[in-house]
């Protein structure tokens, strides 16, 4: 990837309902332990498909905003 | 006792130095006889100082504590004259295994370059490493060893330190040029000084005990998180000499010290782990917690006070950066006090020592915080990424440079060294200024031999050539100029054909690279030359022989 390229953040998802059901689905009958477990492996796999630093450090800064 | 190792008692003498009315004069007293301290010595006294070691105790490391020695500190002491020993006696291995509750998910060879005459790593118990070395210093002109010498108070001055040193004999005096504190975590020149060490305290508590068996497990490091039989905490298992197996148990920080030291208490964790059929003995255990912290500076009290190994900085045992990253201070130190105690290089250069091995320990302070984190997490969250990274490692290659049981001690790149020439011509590779020289197999008259073991204890030009033959006149006389210098560098030429007879000047001989691994390694072409430290860095490089630039690269390296 470039080294100028930002976080994506314009809508880029084909079908979202579709990808959102599959998320939620994807926790379906997990614990919250379970499920915490899963969003992890989900984000580095994400994370390694990005490969990016400067991108993922955007996408930390969002996700972080706001929250405290 | 330990039922495989005895510790020898080493004898108290009186020096003449006690009976002496005016306190007597040592260019360098390197203070505590850890491995630190004695590579320290070691280092010096080859470089001809006089040199003084002083230790309170009167025998070795009582238990094993340090148990893994990388292939860097193996290089040193093959120039300090006792690698050979260590590695025949430790245990040498490459491949660290990990696993996650009840199956290995992941492997790794620590050696990615190979054709290196010393491995990643042996282990080998602490008392036999320093046994060694003190054998080593017996061996050695000009190097005295004084035991149940303990330091009681130190002055010091733009000119000198005074010491007071307590013996059974009562006190006596003396001083000295330089002072090296290796004298440990708990340092008391520290202490004396009024200096501190800074840093983080884990909130942790890990067992280790060294256990005797026959068993046929590999020479590889084998980290579990979570294992089985350790349900929720980390192990870790490392063969040493003699059948002696080091096994580290975390324990959590709410483990009570003193019970779980207790024969009762460790016996039945290390039948959960190693069986019941497993006969085995215990030979020693301790349970400790571990500190991340450094001094400020290295130098101190007017410049001639010198700390060095845990005394300095101290990291969490995972990653082997402690003894390691001590002994790369010893390599750093020995050479520069050398020159500044010759008059050849100005006393600034002790600054270096500082800058250099701060940067090195801000390394393996974060790099040993980092595997701390991992192995220890301290959330919910953190334990989940934890637990993620290594389900996934199983399968993705990615997830498995997200493992981190301890990332493993490789001398620091001081690439921001003042010491180093920057480049002004383009090469490849690993072999930047600032890095420690990668080893090759060359040959000498035909016979095999390694490039470090050429190097020595002073500066090294390293120069490549299609055929030694076929160098011009001018070019041998600009390295026996260079040969001649009042800081001399010996060049070493490294030549692509056989060297054949011929003479060469004073100062210069010539190797083959005989692999064709040195030209890659470095990048080379022929006329290529490298300028490396006494210390085997890396501090500037060309394309080309010129003695004015070698010159200006030199006095740069020296301070100056």
């Amino acid at each position: 990837m470039s080294q100028a390229e930002h976080l994506q953040v314009a809508p880029r998802i084909d079908r979202p309902d579709d990808f959102y059901q599959a998320l939620i689905d994807t926790h379906r009958e997990l614990s919250d332990e379970q499920s915490a477990l899963l969003n992890a492996k989900l984000i580095l796999l994400l994370a390694n498909h990005i490969g990016d630093r400067a991108v993922l450090a955007e996408a930390m800064r969002i996700a972080r905003d706001g929250i405290a | 006792m330990l039922s495989t190792y005895e510790f020898p008692e080493y004898s108290y003498r009186r020096s003449p130095d006690q009976d002496a009315a005016e306190p007597i004069h040592h260019a360098v007293i390197v203070v505590g006889a850890g491995p630190v301290g004695l590579a320290a010595g070691l280092d010096c006294a080859l470089q001809g100082i006089d040199t003084l070691v002083l230790d309170d105790s009167n025998t070795v490391s009582v238990g094993s504590r340090a148990v893994c020695y990388a292939k860097r500190t193996l290089e040193v002491l093959d120039r300090l004259g006792c690698g050979q020993r260590m590695v025949d006696k430790g245990v040498t291995w490459n491949v660290g295994k990990v696993f996650f509750k009840d199956r290995k998910v992941y492997e790794f060879d620590l050696l990615p370059v190979k054709d290196q005459r010393r491995p990643a790593m042996i282990n080998l118990q602490q008392y036999y490493f320093e046994e060694y070395m003190v054998d080593r210093i017996d061996e050695v002109d000009g190097l005295e060893l004084r035991w149940k010498n303990r330091v009681t108070a130190v002055e010091h001055s733009p000119e000198r330190v005074q010491l007071t040193v307590d013996t059974p004999d009562g006190e006596y005096r003396m001083s000295c040029d330089y002072l090296i504190a290796a004298d440990g975590a708990n340092s008391d020149i520290r202490a004396m000084l009024g200096l501190e060490s800074r840093g983080q305290i884990f909130e942790d508590r890990f067992l280790i005990a060294d256990v005797v068996m026959k068993a046929d497990f590999p020479p590889e490091r084998w980290f579990w998180f979570d294992p089985p039989f350790h349900r929720n905490q980390s192990t870790l298992l490392h063969r040493q000499a003699d059948d002696v197996w080091r096994i580290d148990f975390q324990l959590g920080w709410d483990a009570d010290p003193e019970e779980e030291q207790k024969p009762e208490k460790v016996i039945p964790r290390l039948r959960a782990m190693l069986g019941d059929e497993r006969e085995f003995e215990l030979e020693w255990c301790s349970v400790y917690t571990f500190t991340c912290r450094r001094m400020d500076r290295f130098r101190h009290g007017d410049g001639r006070v010198l700390f060095a190994g845990d005394a300095a900085h101290q990291v969490s045992p995972f990653g082997a950066r402690g003894a390691n990253s001590g002994i790369q201070d010893a390599d750093n130190l020995a050479w520069k006090l050398k020159l500044v105690l010759d008059g050849k290089a100005p006393d600034s250069l002790l600054d270096s020592y500082s800058d250099e091995r701060v940067f090195a320990a801000e390394e393996n302070l974060l790099n040993s915080t980092r595997s701390t984190d991992f192995i220890t997490p301290k959330s919910a969250i953190s334990r989940a990424f934890r637990d993620a990274t290594l389900l996934l490692s199983e399968r993705h290659p990615f997830a498995r440079t997200l493992v981190n049981s301890g990332r493993l001690s490789v001398p620091a790149i001081l690439s921001e060294s003042a010491l180093n020439t920057p480049d002004e011509d383009h090469f490849a590779g690993d072999m930047l200024p600032g890095a420690p020289s990668y080893d090759a197999p060359i040959a000498i008259d035909g016979e095999p031999a390694w490039l470090l073991d050429q190097l020595g204890f002073v500066f090294k030009a390293l120069y490549f050539s299609d055929d030694v033959a076929s160098l011009p006149d001018e070019e041998l006389a600009a390295m026996a100029g260079l040969a001649r210098g009042d800081i001399p560098v010996q060049t070493l030429i490294v030549s692509a054909a056989p060297v054949a007879g011929g003479e060469l000047p004073d100062g210069v001989s010539a190797v083959e690279d005989s692999d064709a691994l040195l030209r890659k390694r470095f990048d080379a072409r022929p006329g290529t030359c490298y300028l490396l430290r006494p210390d085997q860095h890396i501090c500037a490089r060309w394309r080309a022989l010129d003695a004015t630039r070698i010159a200006a690269a030199l006095a740069r390296a020296s301070g100056q």
